[in-house]
């Protein structure tokens, strides 16, 4: 049942550009592999070859030992391959049961067997730890419940090699460990996993070796045990990355530029107070869940408000929507960048300035200026591509995401609150957005930054928030910052 | 305009890994020129049937016929374009025509007893269509977006109310203008300036301003941005609910022009007025190269296929090939054409 897969020289062309070069490597049966590199490495188009959803340009791969060619992701399921998507393929209006077996229902005569669905369905989910009636509707489910229903989908298709994308992205840290142990009880079955993930702490935890892709190319395989955290970092940079954070400047002491008090957003944060003064960096940490988009959400006028004073350089101020905010010098970049941060069937530079055209409109639309400032953002805000003309969906997760900073800073805002500014984003462009909100601070701007990366919160804020349950917790100072302390408060244990 | 495609591919070499995934820049850059030029290229070759089919059709006069019978499809196809774009629909539109049609030559005959000057009457019509149009499509945008219903659902609905009051109103028959106000009135359609028809000429104004309007100004931006994602429009602190509702007021304002145009071609309104209207105006929003599911879409394109779906009836109506009965058979399979060469575009 195990399942071996050598990869021969696999090379894919998009077009004139070569995104894979010649990958040579094996995936031993019974294993979890860490798959890392920056975005764009060529990680996620290899394991899309492998699952059937592309094909190589060049090269063979062997399953057990035979040439095989993938013309869809079915022909890959059959053969014990299954690529769980980073968004989740579950028909939101069938049932569990329905899900699982969707393509090949069970059936009595004409009719589909629901009974013997539910019931096999049932085994399954038992398999994978989760506790559910198979006849819910997959609407109903919390994201992690959902992605337990993708992997025993996988798992009832006889899956013998799962490919996971960044599995815990959306899950807190409690159904993240239940996932971690279901991976390990599938390893012990014999499942060959293999793990793509940009938090290094986790592959560090669960994988027993890791291949690190680079520009494309393969360049090493190490077991897990012999690197640190710090070495990954390297090896998938490619250089030493010796600091990832600029020096912290002293909190500066002046009047705060941003004062909210006893902010109720229902249903998400009650009684919220907390202050940002002009080149402060004030951190949000807590689980997901513990309210803190939501909050900001509420600030925007994008939720329901009750109660509560919002002010901005001294003055009163309310804001019904974004707009509103945006006037008065408050901008907000959501976490989610494609569902609510970019437009990516637009243009670069109708992204960028969406939020001020104002600005270009004399009154009619002024492309060429338009264009100087998308050449003015590509050069200070480090924006990789080698064609301004194309849509936003062409640049890289990095890329777009200081796009999506440079668009929300485009109006000049006194205050920016950035919602997990390095979400999805590779370690060379993480420093490069931490150097950039550093510059944000320094310009006398108060920033906001709201994260799950705990490192990340230390080595940038000032202070830190930590709120649970939709409440603030405390308030710590530069002094406090340890990743021990934040997850007490985050959790609750303190 | 995207850059010349060798240029493209040269910089893509350069800086593989920012174009990655992007499929090839070269084929792609021709393709999206390619599928600008599409309905442009199929009009031609339209064209180019219909001067070997019938010695009539390269004609002034006829080329001046066929535009002056796009001329209301066509205004009404470049509102319909922006409600489009901005990821709305209106099935309302030749219903809504028909009941401006019959309030106006109601309010016109009624005011002719009143004011003296038939210019005057015809005048205060005219204001009163334009009027009665921002109203209807008001109460649309308002539905759609304080009301949150689906713009199929509200328009639907209006679709019924407006012909059947218009059915009521004139009895199930016809309201017919008055001789007076109808004399003057009858140079709006049949007049001409510089040998070319007052339709046409307000019709290439209103396709004009629509395309300065989506191209070249703030609220154009903002119609895209809120028809390509709605959520990163309204992030993105754009006043999202105002820029629907202005789409579907100026889509009314369209259909107010276009009856404007219309009432004086028959000087009259009955219930089969501007029936259907709806789909060819959508149709020609669609061959035009728009996504039906809004965020992308060209007013020229609007343009051009308003035209190419007229020039195909003047063709059947010219030759004998096909009978004109199977006129909206003709467009049917066209638009599904275009729609079949349009369906890889993301």
């Amino acid at each position: 049942m195990s399942l071996h897969v050598r990869f021969d020289g696999i090379s894919k062309d998009f077009g004139s550009v070569r995104v894979l070069h010649g990958v040579r490597f094996d995936l031993e049966p019974g294993r979890v592999y860490g798959l890392i590199g920056e975005n764009g490495a060529g990680k996620s188009t290899l394991m899309k070859i492998l699952a059937g959803y592309e094909t190589a340009s060049e090269g063979t791969m062997l399953i057990d030992g035979k040439a095989q060619h993938f013309a869809d992701s079915r022909a890959a399921e059959a053969a014990g391959i299954v690529l769980i998507h980073q968004e989740f393929n579950l028909a939101e209006d069938l049932t569990v049961a329905e899900n699982i077996f969707l393509g090949r229902e069970l059936r009595r005569g004409p009719f589909v067997d629901d009974a013997a669905m539910n019931a096999a369905a049932r085994g399954v989910l038992e398999e994978v730890g989760l506790n559910i009636d198979p006849a819910t509707k997959a609407r109903d489910l919390i994201v992690a419940e959902k992605q337990m229903v993708e992997i025993a989908k996988a798992l009832s298709r006889h899956a013998r090699l799962l490919i996971m994308d960044e599995p815990t992205a959306t899950l807190t840290p409690t159904e993240a460990q239940r996932l971690f142990a279901l991976i390990e009880r599938l390893r012990e079955s014999g499942v060959t996993i293999v793990y793509i993930s940009h938090k290094l702490d986790e592959v560090k935890r669960v994988t027993s070796e890791i291949l690190v892709m680079r520009d494309g190319c393969f360049t090493t395989r190490e077991p897990t045990d012999s690197v640190t955290r710090q070495q990954m970092a390297t090896l998938m940079v490619g250089r030493e990355l010796s600091d990832m954070f600029p020096p912290k400047q002293p909190a500066p002491d002046a009047p705060p530029l941003l004062k909210v008090q006893a902010l109720n957003v229902p249903g998400w944060a009650r009684d919220v107070s907390f202050e940002v003064r002009p080149g402060e960096i004030l951190g949000f940490a807590g689980l997901v869940g513990a309210g803190r988009t939501e909050l900001f959400e509420g600030l925007l006028g994008l939720r329901k408000r009750a109660g509560g004073t919002v002010e901005i350089g001294g003055a009163k101020v309310e804001f019904h929507n974004p707009r509103d905010a945006a006037r008065q010098g408050l901008t907000y970049l959501s976490e989610d960048r494609k569902g609510k941060g970019l437009h990516v069937t637009l243009s670069l530079q109708e992204n960028l300035t969406l939020m001020d055209l104002d600005r270009h409109a004399r009154p009619w639309l002024d492309h060429g200026s338009e264009r100087a400032a998308l050449d003015q953002a590509i050069a200070d805000f480090g924006i990789r591509t080698g064609d301004a003309t194309v849509n936003a969906a062409q640049l890289s997760g990095g890329n777009q995401q200081k796009l999506a900073i440079a668009k929300v800073l485009q109006p000049q805002p006194r205050v920016v609150v950035l919602d997990e500014p390095t979400r999805g984003v590779d370690v060379g462009a993480k420093r490069d957005i931490y150097f950039l909100i550093h510059k944000l601070a320094e310009q006398g701007r108060g920033v906001v930054v709201i994260s799950s990366e705990l490192i990340e919160l230390i080595g940038l804020c000032h202070r830190v928030v930590v709120m649970r349950g939709g409440k603030v917790q405390a308030v710590l100072g530069t002094d406090q910052l340890t990743e021990e302390t934040l997850i007490a408060y985050a959790t609750g244990t303190h | 305009m995207p850059p010349e495609p060798t240029e493209t591919a040269a910089l893509a070499a350069t800086a593989p890994r920012a174009t990655q995934g992007a499929g090839a820049p070269r084929s792609a850059a021709w393709k999206q020129r390619l599928q600008g030029l599409g309905p442009v290229l199929g009009l031609v070759l339209l064209c180019l049937a219909g001067m070997a089919l019938n010695s009539n059709f390269a004609t002034w006069d006829n080329a001046m016929n066929v535009l002056t019978r796009t001329a209301f499809i066509g205004i009404i196809s470049v509102g319909m374009c922006f409600v489009i774009i901005g990821g709305g629909i209106d099935l309302s539109v030749g219903s809504m025509a028909a009941l401006i049609a019959g309030s106006v030559i109601l309010a016109m005959n009624a005011l002719h007893n009143t004011i003296a000057s038939p210019v005057l009457v015809v005048l205060i019509g005219a204001l009163f269509a334009l009027a009665l149009g921002a109203v209807f499509g008001l109460a649309h945008g308002l539905l759609i977006t304080k009301g949150r219903i689906e713009p199929f659902i509200v328009t639907l609905g209006t679709l019924g109310i407006y012909r059947a009051y218009l059915t009521y109103l004139s009895n199930g028959g016809a309201i017919t203008l008055g001789d007076e106000v109808s004399d003057v009135y009858s140079p709006v359609y049949y007049g001409a300036l510089l040998g070319v028809p007052i339709p046409i000429w307000v019709f290439a104004g209103v396709a004009l301003m629509g395309g300065l309007l989506l191209n070249r100004t703030r609220y154009g931006r903002y119609v895209r941005a809120i028809g390509s994602n709605e959520q990163v429009a309204r992030y993105a602190a754009v006043a999202v609910d105002r820029v629907k509702i202005l789409t579907y007021v100026f889509l009314g304002v369209c259909v107010g022009v276009a009856t404007l145009l219309y009432i004086p071609r028959l000087g009259s309104a009955s219930p089969s007025t501007g029936l259907l209207w709806e789909l060819e105006a959508i149709a020609a929003v669609i061959v035009g190269g728009t996504a039906l599911k809004g965020g992308d879409g060209r007013i020229v394109g609007t343009v051009v296929g308003a035209i190419l779906l007229s020039v195909i009836s003047n063709i059947l109506n010219l030759t004998s090939i096909i009978s004109v009965y199977l006129n909206a058979a003709v467009q049917g399979v066209v638009i599904i054409i275009v729609a079949f060469l349009q369906r890889s575009r993301r």
